[in-house]
């Protein structure tokens, strides 16, 4: 690939039909309507794991779709368009209750992000005295909650994992003590993609009796996970990466196993329920769903969902895989390229972090933007704790973020890419 | 005994009255979305409104799916 044609404004002929080679259909869109060149580059796009892009046909007509012809406000009215919204708000909640296999729909409770999901179970369930056990992986939507719990008289006991991500089931049940109430996971690294044991974790809450949180933003909808055969009392999730919907969605599913009486909301206010009490409602999903809804974002997040559920995720899942693969084999292959986690796609989500000896992660990133159209995310990854446990702390890493709509030619593109600036270091 | 045809389904949320008004379309029993009348509670929201011969068949299906009902009130 090289840069003769950097500063035209149109790529010639021969430089789109690379660019229509090195984008080739991935598993997604079969078209590469979705893809535009740079400076005579095709733009590949490998940040999925920061958010998806392209979104599936469909989604941003439901957004729009939604604010043209709904835009009532759901549960505050009973006109057509309030009950519509309702029934849009509905609509996207049984699919993520299908996708995640959670017992009741209306225990799909609605926020703006998988932070406020997980917000709103930790500081809704731990109270002082109380022990909660998590692991050396966790983003700042986990810990950072933690620490200022921990200032508040809750007790943290963050389990090592090894430096490759793997996370050993038996020195979580070896951190229980009488006082735990909580195991919080990811089900994968957001840095180094590697598959948490919640399945196995989930055994053991359960055995002791103990709420199982699992923060699901990196696997939701790219990877199985079924709530009720986990074991998990409470899912978090976010809506815009491998959901498919828009910024700006997400939630917490609240399993039937869970007593809800345990969960105190984040925010109180308006519901469009009890409205003849000044006490926020105790049923679900309404106490925790104070305030207006993003609808349009909801109408976006279901046609997401529903985008997953008529490919499978076990199809989406096994085009990841591949390509996850092909990249970490291909990087390894590269002299002066540290890849880091267990190089082996079957135990990790399409998240893979590397770094060029004696380069800088910010200077790859750029460069890789600049010179070759491709994106990426570089640095700590809001996941200092991963940084700590891989071995790569305060440097980070180069983080590529695969998903359904890359290919392999793009996987292609990309090592010829990084091969070439880390040649240009030695 | 009614005399009105009507009865209505009073539960805790919209969310449940449109859950409600799925469950009962998929176990095949007509329903409409109807504002709660002010005569029955002062909530404000919607509620179900049901055929009153279809009561018993109504409170079996919500309740198998467990869609909270606050009560049903003949109209």
């Amino acid at each position: 690939m090289s840069p003769r044609n950097r500063g035209r404004s149109r790529a010639p002929a021969s430089e789109q039909a690379y660019a229509t080679w090195a984008n080739g259909p991935g598993e997604g869109d079969a078209t590469t309507d979705h893809l535009e060149t740079r400076r005579g580059y095709a733009m590949i796009y490998f940040d999925n794991a920061a958010t998806s892009w392209p979104k599936p046909s469909g989604v941003a007509e439901a957004m729009a779709g939604f604010i043209t012809n709904g835009g009532g406000n759901p549960g505050r009215s009973s006109h057509r368009k309030a009950i519509e919204a309702g029934r849009v708000v509905y609509s996207a909640r049984e699919a993520v209750a299908r996708l995640f296999n959670a017992p009741d729909p209306l225990r799909v409770v609605f926020g703006s992000n998988v932070t406020e999901a997980l917000n709103l179970a930790l500081n809704g369930v731990l109270r002082p005295a109380d022990h909660v056990v998590t692991s050396s992986v966790e983003h700042n939507s986990v810990m950072r909650p933690l620490r200022a719990l921990e200032r508040r008289g809750v007790e943290v006991t963050v389990v090592a994992c090894a430096p490759d991500g793997t996370l050993d089931p038996d020195r979580v049940e070896c951190a229980i003590r009488q006082n735990t109430v909580m195991i919080v996971l990811n089900h994968a690294s957001n840095v180094v993609g590697t598959i948490l044991p919640v399945t196995e974790v989930g055994a053991i809450a359960r055995s002791h009796q103990i709420i199982f949180l699992v923060d699901a933003a990196q696997t939701g909808g790219a990877y199985p996970l079924d709530m009720q055969d986990a074991n998990i009392g409470l899912l978090a999730f976010t809506g815009h990466k491998s959901l498919y919907g828009p910024m700006g969605t997400g939630g917490l599913i609240v399993s039937d196993r869970f007593d809800s009486d345990r969960l105190h909301p984040l925010k109180r206010g308006g519901t469009g329920s009890s409205s003849e009490s000044e006490e926020q409602p105790d049923f679900l999903p309404d106490m925790g769903e104070s305030g207006t809804l993003n609808v349009p974002g909801l109408a976006g997040l279901h046609a997401g969902v529903r985008w997953v559920l008529d490919r499978g995720v076990a199809r989406i899942r096994a085009h990841e895989a591949a390509l996850t693969q092909r990249l970490i084999d291909g990087l390894r292959s590269i002299a002066g390229i540290t890849v880091y986690g267990t190089g082996d796609a079957a135990l990790q989500v399409a998240t893979v972090s590397f770094n060029i000896a004696g380069m800088d992660p910010a200077e790859v990133g750029l460069r890789l933007d600049d010179e070759y159209g491709i994106m990426c995310r570089v640095g700590l990854h809001c996941c200092p704790a991963a940084h700590k446990t891989i071995g790569t702390f305060p440097r980070g890493t180069v983080r590529f973020g695969l998903g359904p709509m890359n290919s392999k030619a793009q996987v292609d593109a990309t090592l010829d890419a990084v091969r070439t600036l880390a040649g240009r270091r030695r | 005994m009614s005399g009105s045809a009507y009865a209505v389904v009073l539960v805790p949320s919209s969310s449940h009255a449109i859950r409600g008004e799925h469950v009962l379309n998929m176990a095949g029993i007509a329903s409409k979305l109807i504002p709660v009348p002010r005569t029955i509670s002062s909530e404000c929201g919607v509620c179900l409104r049901i055929a009153h011969h279809d009561r018993e068949a109504v409170e079996k299906a919500l309740n198998e799916a467990r869609v909270l009902i606050h009560r049903i009130v003949d109209l």
